[in-house]
């Protein structure tokens, strides 16, 4: 078991023709990802060559997945297309689909956003790393072979951190790690990965790593305190950001008094979350709750 | 991207918003010159800085006639408000208050939709206002898709209890309001306060706006709004470059990949340095972004080495796209560009996607500058201590 992505899992890649796309294919395919269907609109019925396989390009996604079975579609199009490409997937009834696309204005996350929940599709990102089931399915752009399979699952606003926290503990392993991305408007939360971690009896404990801007991660950690009996060891970056400035990922900024690295802290530490501030010593606590079982 | 009342008040003139007529003076001969323009008895000279609290700084002054609108702008001009120095006053019209109204359209984060915030008691401040009687802030989730439409609006105008009078034209202004922040991707729209004159129109008096700067690619008009006066020179460089770069005020230069390990990154190095002489910490945050190449690279280092309150570099890359190859790479072209210009020490750590190579390519260039340490909070500490000894510490 994991959550959203295992071995049986189909995917399509929209934007496989294109330069990104196609190397992160590359990646997907080796790794052992059912990656069954590109879509790049008019280039229906060519085929892009993976490891001696060549995989079917389709216009839209409601051919490739006619076409497949598939129910994962990963998006890597450029930011003034995403809108569209989202809308394609929720249309042809995917179940799950992966943005990766970075600086999607916020308008079109939260129609599409709004679109996806009004279908009950499940959407990570835009602005994300994807997930990965290490030994099942890779789903996005986790560099492959940080971790092996274990029983740690991972929600992150971070690309890096991701990585940089798998890396720590690859030896322990994880059952999903899922890069929910740093937008403003994101897909799944914190709160949605919280409780399918809390649901998967292949999670022992979860690492839920936050950062600067909005208030993600006070919600979340009410919603431990109510919800969540695994447990939950954090991390929080960005207690040296100056007010005001956006730190990288578009959401990432402190305003005002809100939205700061320490009032999460405090929130997370007050449902009972251990907290490391630093990655190795977030990686240590979660070592020695692994230990305690 | 914050934007001036101004340019606000341009934006929703351009959308058939009513608002009152204005023009922009930089000088207290150029106030003179709109205030004549304007031709009313009375004008208003309204200091233009993108923070709260204008009015009681006195940022904001009546004048009856042009030569005393020059007065008050002279007077305006040059006036810090919580550190924002005024450079530009908009010069507008009298107007004559009956009521003062709230209203305000926003991207809620939270519920990932659209909220919009309406009272009739304007004038005070929104967020006290919120805090002492939240009873009165009427909130009105909008879905995205919708927008503001005009059953909405007539719902707000309903629930916020304004007169049947005023009724009609509140709904259009507020459809309109709607349509600016659709179509200006915009994230805030605030008219505070909105007004009914004492003859009875609705006018939107001040106005915020702010914009999504994801969306800047389908408004090439934006540029306009660039305000780089302020900027430190080494964030505009960083910006020609390409590069994610945020100056802060400490002594340890920070480059790494991706903007959550870059913050962790600038904690682990304060935490480093508060046991130590100085305390050094961390001088800026460098996101060099995933697939970077050894150029990108090695402009990311020459702008930090540039900084003189820099004393020593970190770069902390967890290579996922990014080939630590091309990291190392890229180290190698700078300090070989900048020759005996390099002085400063740089800490290098490396995990990830080709950090054999990468570790490799270091060691055999053996540049006496460059340290390469194995983890990143050793490598933390190695650059504060190096910090702290160029403080004077040991």
């Amino acid at each position: 078991m994991a959550i959203w992505l295992d071995h049986r899992s189909k995917v399509i890649v929209q934007g496989m023709t294109g330069s990104e796309g196609r190397k992160h294919t590359q990646r997907m395919v080796m790794y052992g990802t059912r990656v069954v269907a590109g879509v790049t609109p008019g280039k229906g019925g060519t085929s892009v060559t993976f490891e001696e396989d060549p995989i079917p390009v389709y216009n839209s996604v409601k051919e490739a997945r006619h076409a497949t079975g598939a129910t994962v579609s990963v998006i890597f199009v450029p930011a003034p297309f995403t809108k569209s490409a989202v809308m394609d997937a929720i249309e042809a009834g995917v179940e799950l689909i992966v943005c990766i696309t970075e600086g999607v204005p916020v308008r079109d996350t939260a129609e599409f956003f709004a679109a996806a929940q009004a279908a009950g599709v499940r959407l990570i990102g835009p602005n994300c790393p994807g997930l990965i089931s290490p030994g099942r399915s890779n789903v996005g752009i986790i560099p492959p072979n940080i971790a092996r399979s274990g029983h740690i699952g991972l929600v992150s606003k971070s690309g890096t951190l991701t990585y940089q926290m798998m890396f720590e503990l690859g030896d322990i392993g994880f059952s999903t790690a899922v890069g929910i991305g740093g937008d403003p408007i994101i897909g799944t939360t914190h709160i949605d990965c919280l409780q399918a971690f809390q649901d998967d009896p292949d999670t022992d404990a979860i690492i839920m790593i936050g950062e600067i801007g909005g208030d993600a991660e006070e919600r979340a950690a009410d919603y431990i305190r109510d919800h969540i009996t695994k447990p939950v060891v954090g991390y929080v970056a960005g207690f040296t950001a100056p007010v005001g400035r956006t730190m990288g990922h578009a959401g990432a900024i402190v305003s005002g008094s809100s939205g700061t690295a320490a009032a999460k802290k405090v929130a997370l530490e007050a449902a009972g979350v251990l907290v490391g501030r630093t990655p190795s010593e977030t990686a240590a606590l979660v070592r020695e709750v692994m230990r305690r079982g | 991207m914050d934007l001036f009342e101004y340019q606000a008040r341009d934006l929703m003139e351009r959308a058939g918003v009513p608002v009152l007529k204005a023009r922009v003076a930089r000088t207290p001969a150029e106030a003179q010159a709109a205030a004549e323009a304007l031709g009313t008895a009375v004008t208003v000279i309204k200091a233009q800085v993108k923070t709260g609290g204008r009015g009681k700084a006195g940022g904001v002054k009546l004048a009856k006639s042009p030569e005393e609108a020059a007065q008050r702008a002279a007077e305006i001009l040059g006036m810090s408000i919580k550190d924002h120095v005024v450079e530009t006053v908009m010069v507008t019209e009298g107007a004559s208050i009956a009521e003062e109204y709230y209203f305000s359209l926003l991207l809620d984060r939270a519920e990932r939709r659209y909220l919009a915030m309406c009272t009739r008691e304007g004038g005070m401040e929104i967020e006290v206002l919120a805090d002492e009687r939240p009873d009165a802030l009427l909130k009105v989730p909008i879905d995205p898709r919708r927008g503001l439409d005009e059953a909405t609006a007539a719902d707000i105008v309903a629930r916020a209890g304004f007169d049947e009078a005023d009724a009609a034209e509140l709904v259009r202004v507020f459809v309109l309001l709607g349509e600016v922040y659709r179509d200006n991707d915009a994230t805030l729209v605030e008219v505070n306060p909105l007004v009914r004159t004492t003859d009875g129109k609705i006018l939107a008096l001040d106005g915020k706006i702010s914009l999504d700067d994801n969306a800047a690619f389908r408004h090439p008009g934006w540029s306009v709004f660039a305000d780089t006066s302020h900027d430190d020179p080494l964030e505009v460089r960083a910006r020609e470059k390409g590069l994610n770069y945020v100056k802060l005020d400490g002594q340890v230069g920070i480059i790494g990949n991706g903007a959550g390990l870059v913050m962790s990154t600038l904690d682990v190095v304060a935490y480093a340095g508060r046991g130590l002489t100085g305390h050094p910490k961390p001088a800026n945050f460098l996101d060099i972004g995933g697939g970077a190449s050894a150029q990108v690279m090695a402009d990311g280092l020459d702008i930090i080495l540039s900084d003189p309150q820099v004393s020593v570099v970190f770069v902390n890359v967890f290579g996922g796209i990014t080939a630590c190859s091309e990291v190392a790479k890229g180290i190698r072209e700078a300090l070989k560009q900048l020759g005996n210009r390099a002085t400063k020490p740089i800490v290098v750590r490396l995990d990830g996607n080709a950090v054999e190579v990468g570790r490799e390519i270091l060691q055999e260039y053996a540049h006496p500058l460059v340290t390469v340490v194995d983890t990143m909070d050793e490598a933390a500490r190695a650059a504060a201590e190096l910090a702290s000894a160029a403080m004077g510490g040991n």
